[in-house]
């Protein structure tokens, strides 16, 4: 059985006299225990609000939430208040974007460790201490004794996030969900942070749900990814079959539009077209016909149907070709 | 931080000396004057020269205020005219400041235990009832003119509660020792004492606290709405914390600076002297003396108190910027 299984997880955001946004429409992907899994998309594709769905961090006003989330055969959704408060942080970790706002400015790195261990694991504060000294010796930060005393604003920006990582593991959750978790560092440090995470993971044995919508990321660490476009997921196959054939038009997209080193000079990038519209509909045809370059009539009419191709599910009428090179030049 | 705190300090005496000559001359300027409140309709042209003479004030203006520095260089600030006649304008402050130490002392707790929560809570609710319902209360706080209030206090509690409307304690034989009365009776185990001299504090000290409150309340649930909005905040619920420490560890603290800035403000504001919430309720303070100084035209105990006042508040604001090195380590290593 899968350590998490989300089936058509919708999110609808409602507001007094606002029509209602969708922002995640159906999704549904298993992480099996120890396994990474990729979610990537735009910004706006409902990657965060859906990791936020799953750690139940959603407003409790104003957010419609259906389908179901198991964890370990509990459906997390339905779970109350208190009891999802007992997992997370447990059961469930979770590193965010940026790492200087998501550490509290005023209380040392080492209580932030620290009041995990004392809520989950029952530590008293000076043994909680303790551990969180390894662990902070363990995601890599140099001088831990001297660390632990000190405030988020006097760590590196690769310092805090491992510190946020040393947070989310510390107490052994069996799923991480990591939500951009380099997109607010450096190059140089991502490539570390990633490493972190790929070593703790694997040494942990903590399944991780990598949010991100850097190709490169996946490339270094997911088993699965998962593309969602619109709230959707449009397609959905294990990393090399993805990276090596992807079929569906803006998986195709999002691959040419990474710079390669190995480009010619003056060769050209090929952006996908337009940007991600506010409310994407896909209840008339697909969401991402009118950037698609191989839309056809029945594109904009009907709307594609998930269909299971050998282990790869993809929801498009006019898939790529294996084979084809970058779409059309589009000039930047 | 200690030679901050020095040059601070330094600063504060050069705030006196400029006050205590703007003060100086804006006094003379006032209509009327001592010789005149002193004499009313006895007064005569030869008893008023006479007077006039006595007080010194027949000499030039800038010579009168050298006199002034002179002497209050060696603790004499002159004797009251009209307050308390007869008494140094200094023992008139040294027994007044701590009545108005203790009313704002009550009146700023009350503000502080009522505002700060209920600012929390409207935050934590925003949109609510709850929430618009104070914010329209704290609206009236700060829009009902304190003398008015006072007076309705004054007329309809404390005959309905029959709690004391005026003074600081009934003529009781009490033994002083501080100068508080609230803690003079606990020390020298006169319960009765401090038990009379809190009755009579109550009504003033609310009366006192509305303003503050309803300043307190706002800026609290300002700062408080801006911090829930952070992203630590969510770091926190993702590690699963019980609500009380999100509270207190994450939210609260990092929304208190604000909140101590406003509370040090109003603290410094109430003990320069509650001016008219004292006088409508007879409370023996700085504030009365201030009142009554002006009625009489009492040159040296305007001055004393006047410049004291300032003193006290610069001092507040000393303190509040130093509490923020306390609060925030993000200053405190800089």
């Amino acid at each position: 059985m899968a350590l998490l299984e989300v089936r058509d997880l919708s999110v609808v955001f409602q507001r007094r006299g606002e029509e209602p946004f969708i922002a995640v429409d159906g999704v549904s992907f298993d992480v099996e225990p120890g396994q990474t899994v990729g979610l990537v998309g735009e910004s706006g594709c409902g990657k965060s609000v859906t990791s936020l769905a799953i750690m139940g961090l959603l407003p409790k006003r104003g957010a419609k939430i259906t389908g179901t989330v198991k964890y370990d055969g509990t459906d997390l959704l339905k779970l109350s208040d208190r009891e999802m408060r007992d997992r997370r942080g447990r059961d469930l970790g979770m590193v965010f974007q940026d790492p200087l706002s998501s550490l509290n400015p005023v209380v040392p790195i080492g209580l932030q460790v620290s009041e995990v261990l004392e809520r989950h694991r029952g530590m008293p504060r000076k043994e909680a201490m303790i551990e969180a000294k390894d662990l902070l010796d363990k995601v890599g930060i140099p001088d831990p004794n001297r660390r632990l005393k000190e405030y988020p604003h006097q760590l590196s920006g690769g310092m805090r996030q491992r510190a946020l990582i040393a947070i989310a593991l510390a107490c052994r959750p069996k799923l991480l969900i990591a939500d951009e978790p380099t997109t607010a560092l450096d190059v140089t440090i991502q490539a570390q942070i990633l490493s972190l995470m790929k070593e703790l993971v694997q040494d942990l044995g903590t399944a991780l749900v990598m949010i991100t919508h850097d190709l490169g990321v996946v490339a270094g660490l997911c088993d699965e990814v998962n593309v969602l476009y619109g709230g959707k997921v449009v397609e959905k196959a294990m990393r090399h079959k993805l990276f090596a054939e992807p079929r569906h038009p803006y998986t195709h997209g999002l691959l040419a539009s990474i710079p390669r080193l190995d480009a010619e000079p003056g060769e050209k990038l090929t952006p996908i077209k337009g940007s991600v519209a506010d409310n994407i509909p896909w209840s008339q045809g697909c969401a991402f016909a009118p950037r698609c370059p191989n839309a056809l009539d029945v594109c904009v009419q009907v709307t594609p149907a998930e269909e299971d191709q050998l282990g790869r599910l993809l929801r498009c009428h006019n898939p790529v070709v294996p084979g084809t090179p970058a779409a059309e030049e589009v000039p930047v | 931080m200690l030679r901050y705190t020095i040059r601070r300090l330094i600063q504060l005496v050069g705030v006196v000396l400029v006050l205590s000559l703007l003060l100086f001359a804006w006094l003379r300027v006032l209509p009327g004057g001592p010789v005149s409140a002193l004499l009313g309709d006895r007064s005569t042209p030869e008893k008023a020269a006479e007077l006039t003479k006595q007080l010194g004030l027949d000499q030039p203006i800038y010579l009168q205020y050298f006199k002034f520095l002179g002497r209050a260089l060696t603790g004499d600030f002159g004797v009251s005219t009209g307050v308390q006649p007869g008494d140094s304008a200094l023992d008139i402050f040294i027994q007044r400041f701590p009545a108005t130490l203790e009313l704002s002392f009550f009146a700023i707790a009350i503000a502080i235990v009522i505002g700060v929560p209920l600012g929390y809570l409207a935050a934590k609710r925003r949109g609510s009832w709850f929430d618009n319902a104070s914010v329209v209360g704290s609206l009236i706080g700060v829009a009902v003119p304190v003398f008015f209030l006072a007076f309705v206090l004054k007329g309809l509690a404390s005959s309905a509660l029959g709690l004391p409307s005026s003074g600081r304690q009934d003529a009781i034989d009490a033994t002083r020792v501080t100068g508080f009365f609230t803690l003079d009776g606990m020390i020298t185990g006169e319960w009765d004492a401090t038990f009379n001299a809190l009755v009579h504090l109550i009504l003033p000290s609310i009366a006192l606290a509305t303003i503050p409150f309803a300043v307190i309340f706002r800026i609290t649930r300002a700062a408080v709405l801006d911090v829930l909005d952070e992203d630590f905040v969510r770091t926190a619920e993702s590690k699963g914390l019980t609500a009380p420490v999100i509270r207190r560890r994450h939210v609260l603290r990092n929304a208190m600076l604000p909140v101590v800035t406003t509370i040090g403000l109003q603290t410094g504001a109430l003990l320069s002297g509650a001016v008219l919430t004292e006088k409508v309720f007879g409370f023996p303070g700085v504030g009365e003396a201030l009142a009554i100084g002006f009625e009489r035209r009492d040159y040296p105990v305007l001055l004393l108190l006047i410049i004291m006042a300032t003193s006290v508040y610069v001092v507040v604001n000393l303190l509040v910027d130093l509490s923020y090195a306390l609060i925030d380590p993000r200053i405190r290593t800089r």
